[in-house]
């Protein structure tokens, strides 16, 4: 029961994170903006049209979009809603949740370059740069979880003794922070990337969707939002764990931070020159090692 | 002489005082004159008249405020190659471009001898513009990106062709012509003035005004009629506002390629509260049916009047915020400044003009250099000028132009009395016989060329449009070359140049 409530709560935040960033989004422009479920017709209508695909492609490129969202769906698998249980749960399954997101990358990355397309190939060498530079972030983010915690799967890493912990606050704070950094970086959204620009040229992860449509597209978007509630989540469990460790409370904090953080984002800045992305990203691991470090002294139980 | 002296604001001249002299004159004078910045070539084309190809060059003082007209033959089916003047002053390269397009003139030691609107041999039938020569280079980490000539989005045609090692741009060529329509040779195709009007409406949309002002400039010069001020005035508030509307679209559309939603949607607010004034006015955003030979049909009243001086000056207001949040921007800042800089070296000598060249530090406008309607004497007009080159200075350079243009617009409502102007259009002036007349006018892109011949019966034979974009699609090439290939969006819409203006 437990797993099925959070297997069920995990897509709720899936579907709807991209429609409080559109509120949001229309909220601070002024604007009536589009409906909140609009994100959900539009790939309604994806689903129920067919593919067509370019006569340079091979197998690889039908095969990507499948694997891209059997991949983002047993990634969401992993994540536990604050006190409910994960379908998937075993020790180290943290590792085993990054690397099933990177076969994810690698199946989109291939299905760009097989598309024999100049674009393409350009959204793929960046993808491929960007990737593996927050993989090491990502990685410090749950080896400073694991060597908190003790232990090395989501499950366990975000139970919690019942006693208020100033340390155990400081670095889920930290953590939490991070994971919304990640998120905004998977998902492809300002200030790394854009998803709403039309100009190929500067597209990282749509471009490499360019040629796909119809029921392939609707997949891809599908396992792009699975993929982000997946790391708000990860964050969100973050903060509830250090003052109110339910699923009632892990849920909308999850919709809520990642939603607003980048709606707020999108509305207010502009997207980085692009050659500035690596030093963003790099920023971002940065902070990852600093927090990692901090984690580790206030593990020594120094009095600070 | 070898040159006839006018200035922006005479009346036709008849073909027979233009003088004709040997090219290797004119060629001598111009390797020398052009080599000084004062002067650059506003039109230089041929045309077949009688046994002969003769070629005609309208040259512009921008220092005596002067117009320069010389002329000189060549035998139809004459085989000489004349010596190129591209290779001396590339600024020339659209002019020799074109009449070797047209006329198969070769021109010796042309060193971009590429089409300017057509496939890559003109002259020859059945080659398409698929076989375009474009440049290449060799090398095992180049690789080549293709963008166009069909672009998502709505925009109009033209074929980019990237050379770029990893993400950074070596090269970039631009191949147009998609969009030509044969608009020069339409005007001569009919005497209906109310159609040539049209049509000159209709050479670029987005400068429907610049284009419909200097037509109908060009028609009065040669009827031999003037106009009244009032009529000068409405001209003039039509064009600021054209200004005004296309310069915040602009700034709107260089925030949406960056991402930043608040600039762009208070634009969009703007832009539409300006081109809706217009709208108020004469029944049309763009302004078209605004602008008739000798009259109009849509006078400035006390009423409307009223309406454009509260609009603009409340857009004035909101822009000027606008611009100080841009300004104000770190986000921004770090995407538009040093990005796509043309620098002032190489802008004067690919003689570009308008907007984007002052924004180089190249002086280059009419409003100053050649004075027309109520400019000069009336309103004395003081170029904004800036130094970067970037696409932050073309930015600015918008910024300060709009508040420039409103400025104008409420300086010259001031003038306007009563219930406007009163003429109405006339289509019927009988135009002078043999002549040639020149009108430029500074739209909100740049130098904006009409040039109109006349036959002995008085109908235009042969009409030349010039759009600013015909010299400035170079400067874009070279922007972009150094930069990322992911700046190019925002470099093409700190341009925004005109792809049908330079197609016609």
């Amino acid at each position: 029961m437990a797993i099925a409530l959070n297997t069920l709560l995990m897509i709720v935040v899936a579907l709807t994170i991209t429609g409080v960033i559109n509120r949001m989004r229309a909220l601070l422009s002024g604007r009536k903006g589009i409906p909140f479920v609009q994100h959900l017709r539009d790939v309604g209508v994806l689903l129920r049209k067919g593919s067509v695909y370019s006569t340079t492609t091979t197998a690889l490129f039908r095969i990507a979009p499948a694997v891209y969202l059997a991949v983002s769906v047993v990634a969401l698998l992993f994540i536990p809603v604050a006190d409910l249980y994960p379908l998937i749960s075993f020790e180290g399954d943290v590792i085993c949740f990054a690397y099933t997101l990177a076969l994810a990358r690698l199946a989109i990355i291939l299905a760009a370059m097989d598309t024999g397309s100049s674009f393409e190939g350009m959204g793929a060498a960046r993808e491929a740069l960007y990737g593996a530079l927050i993989e090491p972030a990502l990685m410090m983010g749950f080896a400073t979880l694991a060597m908190f915690c003790g232990y090395t799967s989501f499950a366990e890493i975000f139970e919690v003794e019942q006693s208020f912990n100033l340390h155990h606050t400081i670095v889920m704070m930290l953590a939490a922070y991070l994971f919304v950094q990640v998120a905004f970086i998977e998902a492809g959204r300002v200030p790394v990337d854009d998803p709403r620009t039309h100009l190929e040229l500067t597209m990282i992860h749509e471009v490499m969707c360019l040629d796909y449509s119809g029921i392939d597209l609707a997949m891809i978007k599908i396992a792009g939002w699975l993929k982000t509630a997946c790391f708000a989540m990860v964050a969100a469990n973050a903060i509830a764990a250090t003052c109110c460790f339910h699923w009632w409370f892990a849920t909308p904090v999850a919709i809520l931070l990642t939603g607003v953080a980048i709606g707020v984002v999108e509305s207010s800045q502009a997207r980085n020159k692009l050659i500035r992305n690596t030093t963003f990203v790099v920023t971002v691991l940065a902070m990852a090692t600093l927090i990692f470090f901090i984690g580790y002294l206030l593990q020594l139980n120094i009095n600070i | 002489m070898i040159y006839h002296t006018i200035n922006n604001r005479s009346q036709a001249v008849a073909l027979a005082d233009i003088p004709q002299v040997e090219y290797a004159a004119l060629y001598a004078d111009l390797q020398e004159r052009l080599a000084d910045e004062r002067y650059h070539v506003a039109h230089y084309f041929a045309r077949a008249e009688g046994g002969v190809l003769r070629f005609y060059l309208i040259l512009l003082d921008d220092v005596e405020h002067t117009i320069m007209l010389s002329s000189f033959a060549m035998e139809y089916y004459d085989d000489v190659a004349l010596p190129s003047l591209t290779a001396l002053h590339p600024a020339l390269h659209p002019f020799e471009r074109e009449i070797a397009e047209l006329y198969g003139v070769r021109f010796g030691s042309m060193p971009w001898l590429k089409p300017l609107r057509f496939s890559s041999e003109g002259v020859k039938r059945g080659t398409t513009i698929d076989s375009y020569p474009f440049y290449t280079i060799e090398g095992d980490s180049l690789h080549e990106v293709n963008v166009g000539p069909i672009h998502a989005g709505i925009i109009e045609p033209g074929a980019f062709r990237f050379i770029c090692n990893g993400e950074h741009v070596l090269h970039l060529e631009i191949a147009l012509g998609y969009q030509h329509r044969g608009v020069e040779r339409e005007f001569a195709a009919t005497t209906n003035r109310l159609r040539q009007t049209l049509l000159a409406e209709s050479i670029a949309g987005d400068s429907a005004v610049s284009h419909a002002v200097a037509y109908a400039m060009t028609v009065e010069k040669l009827a031999g009629v003037g106009v009244s001020e009032a009529l000068s005035v409405e001209r003039q508030i039509a064009l600021e506002l054209e200004r005004m509307a296309m310069h915040i679209a602009d700034t709107g559309a260089l925030c949406m390629d960056v991402g930043y939603q608040l600039g762009q949607v208070a634009c969009e607010a703007l832009r539409t509260m300006t081109i809706n004034t217009t709208q108020a006015w004469c029944g049309n955003r763009f302004g078209k049916g605004l602008i008739r030979a000798a009259g109009s049909h849509f006078p400035l009243t006390e009423a409307k009047r009223a309406m454009v001086r509260r609009n603009v000056s409340e857009i004035a207001h909101r822009y000027n915020e606008v611009r100080e949040d841009i300004k104000s921007s770190p986000t921004l800042l770090a995407r538009f400044e040093q990005c796509g800089v043309v620098p002032r070296a190489e802008m004067a000598k690919i003689g570009g003009v308008g907007m984007a060249a002052r924004a180089s530090g190249v002086h280059r406008d009419i409003r100053s250099s050649h004075p027309y309607l109520l400019f000069g004497e009336e309103l004395a007009h003081e170029s904004i000028v800036k130094r970067q080159g970037d696409v932050m200075a073309r930015l600015m350079m918008r910024c300060r132009e709009v508040l420039q243009s409103a400025d104008y617009i409420l300086q010259l409502l001031e003038r306007c009395s009563g219930e406007g102007s009163q003429s109405l259009p006339d289509y019927d002036m009988p135009l002078a016989a043999d002549s040639l007349a020149v009108s430029l006018v500074e739209g909100w892109r740049g130098e904006t060329c009409h040039v109109a011949l006349t036959d002995a019966e008085g109908n235009i034979a042969t009409y030349k449009v010039k759009d600013a974009s015909l010299h400035n699609w170079l400067a874009l090439a070279l922007a972009v070359r150094g930069e990322g290939i992911s700046d190019f969006p925002i470099c093409n819409k700190s341009f925004n140049l005109s792809y049908c203006g330079h197609d016609l």
